[in-house]
């Protein structure tokens, strides 16, 4: 980043580096800076709360069964290959 | 070290290996539903989609004799599906989401939240700071989420990405790969990973922003 390393976080820079933080990506410097942000920007707050929903919420999308359909052609091609 | 699911998964295949159909079976109940979703990501229908996992447990069973487990059986398997997507796209003359290639919809400096939400830099006290800050998603946001609507949104979302920012998410946080399992199946980079990642939950947020506050 070109902002120096002692300059406190913005909310528009904070926004591009929740997954490098999440990750465990950034430097321990630009870390601090991101969690003194944190603590005392409710409205950033609320935007990592809302990444983080977004996240959990997508690793519960319910996946589809295998149709029968699809089991039956798979048996054959495995019965042929045994 | 193995979590449980690779244990499980070395057991299934090591039973397989012995031709066992029910260890066959079991692994693609297990898999099938993470497979299609990551063939969808390649095809053009839903029935290419369908032949696209086909080809690839036929490749499973071609190859699992010589398959190690050097890395976990889920990589390996991915990788097979995304190699067999590529072969048939080429074949077809497309191109397909090489996200070892980039991907043409990542602007480096393209913003993730539109910049009119944020003040300007001349602001007298709050540059860049927030100016259309955003709401809270209810009481019991969690909840909220978990409703049969808002998994059709995400799916919509998740579906009208880049090709290999999708290619992401979907490992990653759909499929519950690891960040370098993702970098296995597909080639790419960890920064790469973060970046296309970073950039597919950024618009998924996003879209779910737009729905709760038009409620």
């Amino acid at each position: 980043m070109d902002t120096p390393i002692n300059a406190e976080l913005t909310c528009k820079e904070l926004v591009e580096l929740v997954t490098d933080y999440l990750e465990g990506a950034l430097s321990v410097a630009n870390r601090q800076r991101f969690d003194e942000h944190l603590t005392s920007c409710p409205f950033c707050q609320t935007y990592m709360d809302q990444m983080r929903q977004t996240i959990r919420t997508l690793g519960h999308l319910p996946e589809e069964a295998v149709s029968p359909e699809a089991l039956d052609t798979l048996l054959g091609h495995f019965r042929r290959w045994r | 070290m193995l979590n449980d699911l690779e244990r499980d998964d070395a057991l299934l295949i090591a039973a397989l290996k012995q031709r066992d159909e029910s260890a066959f079976v079991w692994l693609v109940g297990r898999y099938q539903g993470s497979l299609l979703r990551l063939a969808l990501v390649h095809a053009r229908t839903r029935a290419v989609a369908e032949e696209i996992v086909q080809d690839t447990w036929l490749g499973v069973l071609q190859g699992i004799e010589t398959f190690e487990g050097r890395s976990s059986f889920r990589t390996w398997l991915f990788r097979i599906l995304v190699n067999r997507a590529r072969t048939r796209a080429e074949r077809e003359g497309r191109t397909v989401p090489f996200s070892a290639l980039g991907d043409g919809a990542i602007g480096p400096n393209e913003p993730v939240v539109q910049a009119e939400r944020f003040l300007g830099s001349t602001d007298p006290q709050w540059p860049h700071h927030w100016a259309v800050p955003p709401r809270s998603w209810g009481a019991s946001p969690e909840e909220d989420l978990l409703t049969q609507e808002t998994f059709e949104l995400i799916e919509r979302l998740v579906a009208e990405l880049p090709p290999a920012q999708r290619e992401v998410i979907t490992l990653r946080d759909l499929n519950g790969c690891t960040s370098e399992e993702v970098c296995n199946v597909l080639g790419i980079s960890e920064t790469n990973q973060r970046v296309l990642l970073h950039r597919a939950r950024s618009r998924v947020r996003g879209g779910l922003e737009r729905y709760f506050d038009a409620e």
